[in-house]
C-alpha cells in the first residue's frame, strides 16, 4: 500500500442513492475546500429518475489547477450498498474507501491494495437525530466530518460554511454541526488522520467563484438586458430558466409597483418557446429559450424561417447524449451539425461555443450583441458538464458602460426622414439591412414572412429577386465573421502538430498538453469559440502539417464542419473522440495522440 | 403569396374617423385569392372595423400562419407591421409579441388547417393564456392552396368537389374555445358584414383572447352541393342567436332593447355592446348552457352565429403576469441591467 504523502491532489468520489440529500453535503465538501484556497471542480453524475437510483459526485481538488475529469479515484465513498461492488472495483490502487459499517458489508468484497474505512454512520445518526428524515440527511454530512478528520480540513471553515447557510434556521444549524462532529470525530478515534492524501491551505482560489454554467448563462441574459424567455422544460437545460427567474424576481421587479420587468413563459411545446421568442424578437425584446437536443430538432423550421426573414433570437443549447431521446443526464457535444445548419433549405446559424461557465456568462451577453446585430438567430451551445457541474471560474466582472448593440433599427425620426422604408436593401454593402419595430412609425411598416421575398420585403417568385435576397445572406454571413468572438489560439512556431478543439474539451485538453510537454512533447492549441469561423482559424489550419480535432461526439462532427466551410486537407485532419456521456479526461486526449503518432502518421 | 400594390383613390368626401383617415387608409395589397372568396369579404370587415375604431394603423399588428387565410394580412393596413409565420404557429408568435408590448393591436388571422389541425396545440394554449388579440378563423372546411382535402372543420356527411363524403367529426373551435375558458367567443359568417363588423370591433377591445370563427366559403373547393360550408348551405341553415351591437363610450345607447332581450356588456375601455338576443332560449352569460346550446343545434344542421359569449374578467397574459405597464421591449439598459455592483455583491454565495 502506498503511503506516498500527497499534498492537494486528490479525487473524492462519493457513491450515493439520488433523492437522500447528499448534494447539499457534497457542495459543502468542495466548498470547503475552495475556501482552503484550493482549487476545486466538481462533477454529478445523476440518474433521469428523482429517488432511488444511484449518484455520484465527483470532488477533484488540484493545487496545480488540473480541474477536468479525471479517472483516478483516490478517496470512495461508498453510501450505496447497491453499487458497492463497483464502487470498491472503481477505487485506485493505494486509495481509501469509506463505507457505512452499521450494516455488515459482504466480506466477499475486498481488495488489499486499498484501504478500506468503516463507518458507522447511520448508527451514530440513528442515535443523535430524532426524525427519520434527519437521519438520512445528516449521515451524508457526518461523512463530511470523517473526510475533513481524513483529509486535515479545516474544521473552522466548515462550520463557518454551516454558519452562512443555515443562518436563519438555527435548529437546521446545530443538527448539521453534531453531524459534521459525530464524523469528525470518529475518524479522529479509530483511524490514523490525516491520510497520506491531505488538503492544506493555498492562495489560489481568490478572485474565484464556483458556479455552474447554466448559473452563469441566465446571469449573462439578466445583465444583457433580455425581458422575454420562453421554454420548455429538458434536461440538461432546465436549470437555466430556473435561475433566470431567480435572478429577476430580486432584480426585476419594479420597486415602487411590484410589475415584473420580465415574462418567462413556459410554452406547451419547443416549437411554440421558439415562436414566442421570435414574435418578441420581432417586437423589439430581447429573448431567448433555453433547450437541448431534442428541442433543437422540434424548433428547426422556425429556424429557418429567423434565418431567412431575418429576426434575432438566443437559443442555449445545453447538449445531451443523442441520438433521439439519448441519455438524459450523460454530456456529449453532439448538435455541432445540426445547429450549424438546423432547418431545410440553405440555412446556417451563428454558434458560440464557451468551454466553461465564466464564458457562459459573457457569450449570453454576446449572443444578444450578436443577434440584433447580425438579425439572426444565435446558438450558444453548451453541454452538460459546463451547465450542470460545479467549475471554479474567474469571478464576473461587468462594465457599466457597456450598452446593448440593438443593430440596426431605424426610429421614428430616421423613419420620417425616409421617404419609403424597404426591409431587406443592403444600404450599407456589409449584407445587413435595416429593420424596423411595429409600433414606430407608419412608414416603418413591413410584411416579415418565410416565403420568398425581394429586397423590398415583397413576396416574390422570381428567380433574380429571390438571388438577390439569399446572396445577401451568404454575404451577411461573411460579415458575422468580423464579429464573432475569435478563437483562443496557444501558439509556437516550434511546434508543427496542432490540437483543435471547442467547449468542454479545454480541460482535458490543457491538462493533457502540459503533462505532455513535461515529457518534451509540444502540441500547439486552438480552440474555436464560434461559427462561422474567422481566418485566425484558416491560419491555424494553413500552420501546421497535422492537426488533432478534438471533440465529444462519435461522427466528427467540430472536423466536418471544418472541412466543409474551410481551406483545409481532409487528410491533415485527425480526430481524437470521446462520446461516452462522460465528460473528457486527460488520457483520452494523450491516448489518442500517442496512438496516432505510434502509427506514425504524425509528421 | 403575390403581391400586387392597390392604387389608392379616395373620394374627397369619403368619410374620415378621429385620426383624419378614410377606410381606404387601411386597405392592403391586392388580394389574389379567387373571385368571390369569403376571405375578401372578412378583409373589407377587418378594414371597416380597424377604421371605425381609429386605430392608428402603426398601432396595429397583423399576424397569421400559412394558408389561404393565412396570406389576407397583406391585404389590409399596409401600414401596419405584419408576420406571416409558419404553419400553425401563429399563436405562439402572436404571444411572444404581445408580452413585450401590450400597447399595440393585435390581428392574427388563421383558417381552420391551420388552427384546428397542425395549429390546434398552440390555438388550445393561447386561449388558454388569454392572449390579449383578435384571433379570427377564416373556415372554409377545406384546405385550399393543395387543392380541396376536408380539414379538420369539415362537418360529417359534407361532400368533396369529387365527391368523398367526409367521416370524421369536426372539430368545432367554439365548443373548443368554451372547454378552454375563453372569454370571448363569436362565430360568424363572412356574408353577414352587419354582424361581423360589430363582433370584430368588440373583440378587437376585448380584454383578452377574442376568437371570432366565421365561415367563409371557399369558391373553387368547397362551394357545391353537398357541401355544408358553400354560400348556400350557411345562408339556408343561418342561425344568428345574438346580435352585438356596438356603442363607443362617447355615445349614449340610443336603441330601445326589451328589457330581459339585451344585455349591454361594459369592454375594459368603457365601450358597451349590447348584446340582442335574436335566437329564442338563449343565454349568452351560461358557459355550460351555451355549449349544449351550439352542440344541440349544430347537430340539427343549424350554424348558430353571433357574439356568443364575452366576460372582460379574467385576467389576460399581462394581468397574470403582472408585467410593467411598460411594455418590455421599451425598457432601458438601465432600468434591465443590475450593474457591476449588484454582480460582485450576488457572487457572494458563489465563493
Amino acid at each position: 500500500m502506498s503511503a506516498k504523502p500527497t499534498v492537494n491532489e486528490f479525487m473524492v468520489r462519493l457513491a450515493n442513492v439520488n433523492g437522500t440529500g447528499s448534494a447539499s453535503a457534497n457542495a459543502l465538501l468542495m466548498k470547503a475546500l475552495f475556501r482552503m484556497g484550493l482549487p476545486v471542480s466538481g462533477k454529478n453524475y445523476f440518474p433521469s429518475n428523482i429517488q432511488g437510483l444511484p449518484t455520484w459526485y465527483e470532488i477533484r481538488a488540484s493545487g496545480s489547477g488540473r480541474l477536468g475529469r479525471t479517472r483516478r479515484v483516490d478517496i470512495m465513498v461508498a453510501m450505496n450498498a447497491e453499487t458497492y461492488r463497483k464502487d470498491l472495483a472503481d477505487t485506485a490502487s493505494g486509495g481509501y474507501l469509506i463505507y457505512d459499517s452499521t450494516w455488515p458489508r459482504n466480506t466477499l468484497l475486498s481488495r488489499d491494495d486499498i484501504t478500506i474505512l468503516g463507518v458507522p454512520l447511520s448508527k451514530m445518526c440513528n442515535e443523535n437525530f430524532p426524525t427519520a428524515r434527519a437521519r438520512i440527511l445528516m449521515k451524508n454530512v457526518a461523512y463530511v466530518g470523517v473526510i475533513a478528520a481524513l483529509l486535515d480540513l479545516e474544521l473552522d471553515v466548515i462550520k463557518r460554511l454551516l454558519n452562512e447557510t443555515f443562518r436563519d434556521k438555527v435548529s437546521l444549524l446545530d443538527a448539521n454541526q453534531l453531524a459534521i462532529d459525530l464524523g469528525y470525530n470518529y475518524a479522529r478515534d479509530n483511524f490514523t488522520c490525516p491520510l497520506p492524501f491531505t488538503a492544506k491551505r493555498l492562495d489560489k482560489t481568490t478572485n474565484h467563484i464556483v458556479m455552474d454554467g447554466n448559473t452563469a448563462s441566465a446571469l449573462g441574459c439578466l445583465y444583457a438586458g433580455a425581458t422575454f424567455g420562453a421554454w420548455y422544460p429538458i434536461t440538461p437545460s432546465t436549470s437555466i430558466m430556473d435561475a433566470f427567474k431567480r435572478f429577476c424576481e430580486q432584480y426585476r421587479k419594479d420597486p415602487a409597483s411590484g410589475e415584473s420587468n420580465y415574462c418567462i413563459v413556459q410554452a406547451e411545446d419547443e416549437l411554440a418557446a421558439i415562436g414566442m421568442v421570435l414574435g418578441a424578437s420581432w417586437n423589439g425584446a430581447r429573448a431567448f429559450t433555453p433547450t437541448s437536443g431534442p428541442g433543437i430538432s422540434l424548433m428547426s423550421e422556425f429556424l429557418g424561417y429567423g434565418y431567412f426573414a431575418e429576426i434575432p433570437a438566443v437559443l442555449f443549447d445545453v447538449q445531451r447524449v443523442g441520438p433521439s431521446t439519448g441519455m438524459p443526464t450523460r454530456t456529449q457535444q453532439g448538435d455541432i451539425m445540426s445547429c450549424a445548419y438546423a432547418s431545410h433549405g440553405d440555412t446556417r446559424h451563428v454558434l458560440l461555443f464557451p468551454a466553461n461557465p465564466e464564458e457562459c456568462f459573457y457569450q449570453a451577453v454576446q449572443a444578444f450583441d450578436l443577434a440584433e446585430r447580425l438579425q439572426t438567430p444565435v446558438i450558444v451551445l453548451s453541454d452538460l458538464d459546463i451547465g450542470m457541474n460545479d467549475w471554479m471560474t474567474a469571478e464576473l466582472k461587468w462594465d457599466d458602460s457597456y450598452q446593448p448593440d440593438r443593430g440596426k433599427v431605424l426610429d421614428a425620426d430616421q423613419l420620417k426622414k425616409l421617404e419609403s422604408f424597404h426591409r431587406y436593401l443592403d444600404t450599407d454593402g456589409d449584407g445587413i439591412a435595416h429593420r424596423t419595430l411595429p409600433g414606430t412609425h407608419p412608414k416603418g411598416a413591413y410584411f416579415t414572412r418565410g416565403s420568398g421575398h425581394n429586397m423590398f420585403g415583397k413576396y416574390t417568385e422570381s428567380a433574380s429577386e429571390y438571388l438577390q435576397v439569399v446572396d445577401r445572406l451568404r454575404r451577411k454571413w461573411e460579415t458575422a465573421k468580423t464579429y464573432v468572438p475569435g478563437p483562443v489560439v496557444d501558439y509556437s512556431e516550434k511546434n508543427r502538430i496542432g490540437i483543435l478543439s471547442l467547449g468542454s474539451c479545454d480541460g482535458a485538453i490543457q491538462e493533457a498538453r502540459s503533462g505532455l510537454a513535461a515529457k518534451g512533447e509540444s502540441f500547439n492549441y486552438l480552440r474555436v469559440r464560434a461559427f462561422p469561423f474567422n481566418d485566425d482559424v484558416q491560419k491555424f489550419l494553413d500552420a501546421h502539417d497535422r492537426i488533432y480535432v478534438v471533440e465529444q461526439n462519435r461522427d466528427a462532427q467540430l472536423k466536418s464542419l471544418l472541412l466543409l466551410e474551410m481551406d483545409v486537407e481532409s487528410k491533415k485532419l485527425s480526430s481524437i473522440l470521446h462520446y461516452n456521456g462522460l465528460p473528457m479526461v486527460a488520457e483520452n486526449v494523450v491516448d489518442g495522440l500517442q496512438q496516432d503518432i505510434a502509427k506514425g502518421r504524425a509528421a | 403569396m403575390s403581391y400586387i400594390s392597390k392604387p389608392k383613390i379616395s373620394h374627397p368626401r369619403l368619410p374620415k374617423n378621429e385620426l383624419g383617415l378614410t377606410a381606404r387608409d387601411y386597405e392592403g395589397g391586392m388580394s389574389t385569392l379567387c373571385a368571390g372568396c369569403g376571405h375578401d369579404s372578412i378583409t373589407g370587415a377587418i378594414v371597416q372595423a380597424v377604421f371605425e375604431l381609429s386605430i392608428p394603423p402603426h398601432g396595429l399588428a397583423k399576424l397569421s400562419g400559412i394558408g389561404c387565410s393565412s396570406k389576407t394580412p397583406a391585404y389590409f393596413a399596409s401600414e401596419s407591421h405584419g408576420f406571416n409565420s409558419v404553419h400553425g404557429r401563429m399563436p405562439s408568435v402572436a404571444t411572444g409579441a404581445n408580452a413585450v408590448n401590450g400597447q399595440l393591436k393585435y390581428i392574427g388571422v388563421s383558417g381552420d388547417g391551420d388552427t384546428l389541425s397542425i395549429g390546434v396545440g398552440q390555438f388550445i394554449h393561447a386561449v388558454r393564456r388569454n392572449v390579449n388579440m383578435l384571433y379570427i378563423i377564416e373556415n372554409n372546411g377545406v384546405y385550399g392552396l393543395t387543392k380541396g382535402q376536408f380539414s379538420a372543420s369539415a362537418d360529417i356527411g359534407s361532400k368533396a368537389k369529387k365527391g368523398e363524403e367526409n367521416l370524421q367529426p369536426p372539430i368545432d373551435a367554439c365548443l373548443s374555445a368554451l372547454t378552454l375558458g375563453g372569454t370571448f367567443i363569436a362565430r360568424s359568417f363572412s356574408g353577414d358584414r352587419d354582424q361581423l363588423v360589430p363582433i370584430l370591433k368588440a373583440g378587437l377591445i376585448h380584454n383578452g383572447f377574442a376568437l371570432v370563427d366565421i365561415i367563409s366559403p371557399c369558391v373553387t373547393f368547397n362551394d357545391h352541393e353537398g357541401s355544408t360550408k358553400s354560400y348556400e348551405f350557411t345562408r339556408q341553415h343561418y342561425h344568428p342567436v345574438i346580435h352585438a351591437d356596438f356603442v363607443p363610450p362617447s355615445e349614449e345607447i340610443k336603441a330601445k332593447y326589451e328589457e330581459g332581450e339585451a344585455m349591454p356588456v361594459k369592454l375594459h375601455d368603457g365601450t358597451q355592446i349590447v348584446l340582442r338576443k335574436v335566437g329564442k332560449g338563449y343565454d349568452p352569460t351560461d358557459r355550460g348552457a351555451i355549449f349544449h346550446y351550439l352542440d344541440e343545434h349544430q347537430k340539427a344542421g343549424e350554424i348558430v352565429t353571433g357574439l356568443l359569449y364575452v366576460d372582460e374578467a379574467p385576467p389576460d397574459l399581462h394581468a397574470v403576469n403582472n408585467l410593467s405597464s411598460t411594455p418590455l421591449a421599451s425598457l432601458s439598459n438601465d432600468q434591465l441591467c443590475p450593474g457591476n455592483a449588484a454582480l460582485q455583491k450576488l457572487q457572494a454565495r458563489f465563493r
